[in-house]
């Protein structure tokens, strides 16, 4: 029993480890679409954040410096998807893509050029990483029944980046809905032309939206190069971009069931490891394949209406034209 | 003056327009290579001796480039109806998986002359299938099909990983593929149609398929413009309101556009795997789904500018092989950055230029109206 427990606190606990970028990509990703503006350059930007930390770690050896600086650059790309989506009104589906498929490439080109490892960037001192922080009494706390363990095994032990994610969302939570700044931001995402109306800039609140996304991303990408692992892999994001987009959709564009999302598909991938190669009794081995797609099946299951119906904000992916 | 006395002719937008714009993505493209620390002259240099240097090189150009039009034509199909269709990558894959599926069923028994209608069946059926789910989740139960085809293509990935790793692949064999099909199932490659006239030239992986992917443009184009479907299809493109009012069912132009835009994807297989690999096995698309949208926005979605973009990314992807090799600081990935710089000027910053060509315009044209009244 004991152990069955152990196993059940371990998943979580690599649940939440897996779901950290998801958490800061889907929160980044409503910042944007809620201002109206379809954001598919999540996995662009992750992808982006991760290279500039694993390369700004490994040449200064600060791992502050190197979130700041992919926070920097994932704005910058988020700022171009705004030059591209809200000055030129450009498709931005094609704007988004066009940065996933330019940062997919790039990071490559440079990584092989800059460090001649086939894209790799070179791996970390502990100095140039985020550590895991250790809560206090974690060890003292773990002989507690039942509540122990969860104390010591899953809330202890992660770096701080995974503490940032978590906190991120009832940050985003706050702006988006007790905020003056956030009100706004939603109705520019319904109805520009009452925002337009009201006096207040449709430009200036999609940019405010999409340059918080790219802050965000900036620090999800830094989890991933520097915190999680000890160096930038080429490729390294790995589609994880979309599931939190495919999260942010499953979470009907609002934080908490957003988070419950990232939670659940962070789950699934910890099984899906944990599950490899285990034989069922009377199943079979389970195809872990399908537990990897899930979170696309059922995103797509609920984009079909039937699981409730997810709907989007009404403006969203229409480029605002002032003059009517 | 007044530079509204001008008006811009169409042939500058149409024309001048899209090389405005492929032309600010190989500036930025040439830059990034300086910032390597390399000479972007010599690069493309390169980069044409080794498109087109030797035969084989030319081969291997048109056989990327045939994979490019089959593509780019799936993308365009969908975009002359305000689809966009991301998932290429996933129908190619999942019609690679059809076509492989007959093949392996079929090679023992029938000749070729049998099996290739067969094979064609099977790639466009199967991509079609692929397509038919996002379609009609957009069509009848409201759901976007730009994430739809985004989540079919990772489960069409999941799919085929499952597929190959515990059900198709050859016993005994290490790597995740099928058995070797037959020679029933093999297109002709091209040096061996030309040895048939007496002509020797190098192998290269260039078969048959081209000329498939070019009666496919030829079919698209009288498709898209010369008959009612095509109409019904632009119409809903246009307007789909109006579209009702003139008594045509989006619902289904939309369901029958994306079958046919899978279809096209679904024939990357035939270049692929009845083609050059000859064996069903993972990854064959390599991203090709994902360039057709490029070439589909760079040739405007049309037949003939897709062939002709298909082309340039033949030669890119050809020659940048050619380059990585001859100069190791540039990896084969600087293709792949290109292709992004060209979604991201010919696509998303598509109309930044149009202004500024319309005043270049404006100001040759007025100078030449001037120059012609002084003269006279």
């Amino acid at each position: 029993m004991a152990e069955s427990y152990t196993f059940v606190l371990l998943t979580l606990d690599a649940a939440l480890r897996v779901a950290t970028p998801l958490v800061l990509c889907a929160m980044a990703g409503l910042l944007s679409e809620r201002s109206g503006i379809i954001d598919i350059s999540l996995e662009g930007k992750l992808l982006a954040g991760a290279f500039v930390a694993g390369t700004v770690a490994a040449v200064t050896g600060s791992a502050w410096l190197a979130l700041l600086t992919a926070m920097v650059a994932t704005a910058l790309l988020s700022l171009l998807h705004g030059f591209a989506c809200i000055t030129h009104r450009g498709n931005q589906v094609v704007s988004g893509l066009a940065i996933n498929i330019m940062v997919s490439g790039l990071t490559v080109v440079l990584g092989i050029a800059w460090f001649a490892r086939g894209g790799q960037t070179p791996s970390l001192q502990a100095a140039a990483r985020f550590m895991p922080i250790e809560f206090p009494l974690a060890e003292t706390l773990r002989a507690v029944p039942v509540l122990g363990p969860i104390y010591t095994e899953v809330l202890s032990g992660h770096n701080l980046l995974v503490y940032v994610a978590l906190a991120a969302v009832p940050f985003v939570y706050w702006v988006v809905y007790k905020t003056r700044f956030g009100l706004r931001l939603r109705a520019v995402g319904e109805n520009p032309q009452a925002v337009d109306t009201a006096g207040i800039s449709v430009t200036g609140l999609r940019y405010r939206g999409v340059l918080m996304c790219g802050l965000l991303c900036g620090i999800a990408g830094a989890y991933l190069s520097i915190a999680q692992n000890a160096s930038f892999v080429r490729e390294m994001s790995a589609g994880q971009g979309y599931i939190a987009l495919a999260a942010m959709i499953f979470g009907k564009w609002r934080p908490l069931p957003a988070l419950g999302a990232c939670l659940m598909f962070g789950l699934l991938d910890a099984i899906a490891i944990r599950l490899q190669g285990v034989e069922i009794e009377g199943f079979g081995e389970v195809p872990v394949q399908l537990i990897q797609a899930l979170p696309y099946i059922m995103t797509v299951v609920l984009l079909a209406g039937f699981i409730g119906k997810a709907v989007a904000p009404k403006a969203i992916g229409i480029p605002y034209v002032k003059e009517r | 003056m007044k530079a509204s006395h001008v008006s811009v002719p169409a042939w500058v937008t149409i024309g001048v327009v899209p090389v405005v714009n492929i032309a600010m993505a190989l500036f930025l493209s040439g830059l990034i290579i300086l910032l390597i620390g390399e000479n972007p002259i010599d690069a493309v240099q390169l980069i044409f001796i080794g498109a087109f240097g030797y035969d084989e090189a030319i081969g291997y150009t048109l056989y990327y480039t045939t994979n490019f039009i089959f593509t780019g034509l799936a993308v365009a199909i969908a975009f002359h109806a305000m689809l966009f269709n991301i998932g290429g990558e996933g129908q190619a894959y999942i019609g690679g998986l059809g076509i492989g599926l007959a093949i392996l069923a079929f090679d023992h028994t029938l000749p070729f002359w049998l099996m290739l209608p067969i094979m064609l069946s099977a790639g466009a059926l199967f991509g079609a299938a692929w397509a038919f789910i996002p379609a009609w989740a957009q069509a009848y139960r409201g759901s976007h099909i730009v994430i739809t085809t985004i989540m079919f293509n990772f489960i069409a990935s999941a799919l085929m990983v499952y597929l190959l790793v515990n059900v198709l692949v050859e016993p005994g064999n290490m790597s995740p593929e099928t058995r070797e099909f037959l020679p029933s199932g093999h297109l002709p490659f091209m040096h061996e149609v030309f040895a048939w006239f007496g002509i020797a030239i190098t192998k290269s992986p260039l078969n048959i398929s081209i000329f498939w992917a070019l009666i496919c443009c030829v079919l698209l184009w009288f498709y898209i413009w010369r008959t009612r479907w095509g109409y019904a299809l632009r119409t809903v493109g246009h307007s789909e309101r109006a579209a009702v009012y003139a008594g045509i069912r989006p619902q289904r132009v939309i369901v029958i556009t994306m079958c046919i835009s899978g279809a096209l994807a679904g024939f990357v297989g035939i270049n692929e795997l009845a083609g050059v690999q000859h064996r069903l096995l993972l990854n064959f698309t390599a991203g090709y789904g994902f360039t057709g949208i490029a070439v589909s926005l760079m040739g405007r979605n049309h037949p003939l500018g897709i062939v002709l973009a298909s082309l340039l990314f033949g030669i890119l992807y050809q020659g940048g092989a050619e380059l990585a090799f001859e100069m190791p600081k540039i990896s084969r990935e600087m293709v792949v950055t290109i292709q992004g710089l060209v979604i991201l000027f010919s696509g998303a910053l598509a109309y930044m230029s149009e202004p500024w060509v319309a005043r270049a315009y404006t100001f040759v044209a007025l100078g030449l109206t001037q120059q012609r009244a002084g003269e006279a």
